[in-house]
């Protein structure tokens, strides 16, 4: 059965959040989530990053890493290149996906930089910070992984508003951290557990409560 | 090795036309989209300690950098870079740096146990903050430390402690950064930054009259205007300040003050202090220390 776009949305967001259910991304979740205002701009950021990532990766994997089939061609194989038996997904997913991610955030860097002076100042550092953040990696390479027996993985719009779904997800509990953090900043925390310790304490906290989720709707994403 | 060959050519191709693809996106993007930087920020940044730290008041050292070359931030904002970096993005600026000021956090405050009292008992949060939510806080003293020790939590560097004698903060100097921390968040803004090269501090902040400071605090100033008098500085350093001819508080002037401890020694209420001393012999300990290693 095809997956459909309600059903992607509640399970990135939600059953499988990327930093609470997958703990995907945890670097800027707790580096970053110590002001709402950064957390926003990072959270869109990752957002906006996540669902270009999504949408290229997916159109690489299906039409040059995957040996072609009725339903999509390869593009090596049209152009009569040779390409071995199973395509080249073993080889070069990983590699590939690192060049594609890498190569967009440092292109969105410098058009942002140009057209969207103000956003690139909002996003600062956070945006080529995104380069090594695995849930980045993470949501294109789950993109492309079986999908209800359906070894092609997700369509490309399909996995660019799965992308997008991730990275709302990703600003969700961003907001829920930052909110908690400022409160935390208030808080007379034991000396011991000042600072991050108690932030890994919320956030293990705040993933028990999303474990909740589970199954919610009969969704298992 | 046999499994490998098949796969080889195929991914090399993909890969090398991917790459190819990519420098071209970006090097035609560098073209299209270059936004010329000063360069002086730049060199600024390299300079910066890269801590992204935020002590000099903007959100990490690429934003700093940015407010320098724009004119809006001095050159001596950035606290763990220290003289050196001031000094250097002084050259790049073609700005003179006016030596580098090491400042320290100074307790204005001396009600201490022994000095003052308290005017009823306080039960509730053991926050300063709170506490002085609650009727000013149960100091007799309205604008006395009330002694909860909300500075040494908040204090980023561990650089003050409580002192159970007294029951006042005490500021680690060695440690201390003046990041202004503890100043921040003083309910009764007891703590200052204050440069370090200078001595003699009036430690009270009670701007009440003299007698109503006399009523509650042992070492409150008085606002008696000996140290006006006894100041060698020509137009005396010392200025007791406010409206009225008896209120008032005794505040040194940090520019002209030359740290003599004359009205130290003076002030009858024993209201101003002088570090000279203390900060003599953690110098000395220093050297000592440096020469050792």
């Amino acid at each position: 059965m095809e997956v459909g776009y309600v059903e992607l949305a509640i399970g990135s967001i939600l059953v499988s959040n990327f930093v609470l259910m997958k703990f995907l991304g945890l670097c800027p979740f707790l580096g970053v989530s110590k002001r709402t205002s950064d957390s926003v701009g990072m959270g869109l950021a990752v957002i906006f990053v996540m669902t270009l990532a999504s949408a290229v990766t997916a159109a690489l994997y299906r039409h040059v890493l995957l040996a072609g089939t009725a339903e999509h061609t390869n593009v090596l194989e049209a152009l009569g290149l040779p390409l071995p038996a199973g395509g080249l997904v073993l080889v070069l997913k990983t590699i590939s996906y690192i060049l594609v991610i890498a190569a967009l955030v440092q292109f969105v860097e410098m058009v942002l930089k140009k057209s969207v002076p103000a956003l690139y100042r909002a996003l600062g550092i956070y945006l080529p910070l995104i380069t090594t953040n695995c849930a980045v990696m993470g949501v294109a390479l789950l993109n492309t992984t079986d999908w209800r027996g359906s070894a092609a993985g997700l369509p490309v719009h399909k996995a660019a508003f799965n992308g997008f779904c991730a990275g709302v997800g990703f600003l969700l509990v961003m907001l829920f951290m930052s909110g908690i953090r400022e409160r935390l900043a208030e808080a007379r925390v034991p000396r011991a557990l000042q600072g991050l310790p108690i932030a890994f304490i919320c956030a293990g906290l705040m993933a028990l409560a999303f474990m909740g989720f589970t199954k919610l709707f009969g969704i298992a994403v | 090795m046999e499994e490998i060959l098949p796969y080889l050519g195929p991914a090399l191709a993909v890969l090398g036309v991917l790459a190819v693809v990519f420098g071209a996106v970006l090097a035609l993007a560098n073209r299209f989209f270059r936004v010329q930087v000063d360069p002086r920020q730049q060199r600024i940044e390299e300079a910066l300690p890269q801590t992204n730290c935020g002590a000099c008041g903007y959100g990490g050292c690429a934003a700093y950098a940015e407010a320098i070359v724009q004119g809006k931030a001095d050159c001596d904002l950035c606290l763990p870079g220290g003289p050196e970096t001031a000094c250097s993005i002084g050259e790049i600026m073609g700005k003179e740096i006016a030596e580098f000021e090491p400042k320290v956090a100074v307790v204005k405050c001396q009600g201490s146990f022994a000095n003052t009292f308290a005017r009823f008992r306080y039960v509730g949060e053991r926050d300063c903050r709170a506490a002085a939510a609650t009727q000013y806080g149960q100091t007799a003293c309205p604008y006395g430390c009330l002694g909860f020790g909300t500075c040494v939590w908040a204090c980023p560097f561990d650089a003050m402690v409580m002192d159970a004698e007294t029951g006042l903060p005490r500021v680690l100097e060695e440690k201390c950064t003046a990041c202004g921390t503890c100043a921040e968040v003083c309910p009764k803004n007891i703590i200052e930054i204050l440069p370090k090269d200078r001595y003699v501090h009036v430690l009270c902040r009670n701007q009440d009259p003299g007698k109503a400071t006399r009523q509650v605090c042992k070492v409150g100033c008085i606002a008696c205007r000996k140290c006006e008098k006894v100041c060698p500085v020509e137009g005396s350093a010392v200025h007791v300040a406010g409206n009225l001819a008896p209120a008032g508080l005794a505040a040194v002037d940090m520019e002209t003050c030359i740290s003599c401890g004359k009205c130290a020694q003076e002030c009858p209420v024993n209201a101003i202090g002088n570090f000279r001393k203390l900060r003599r012999e953690a110098k000395k300990q220093e050297a000592a220390e440096e020469a050792a290693a």
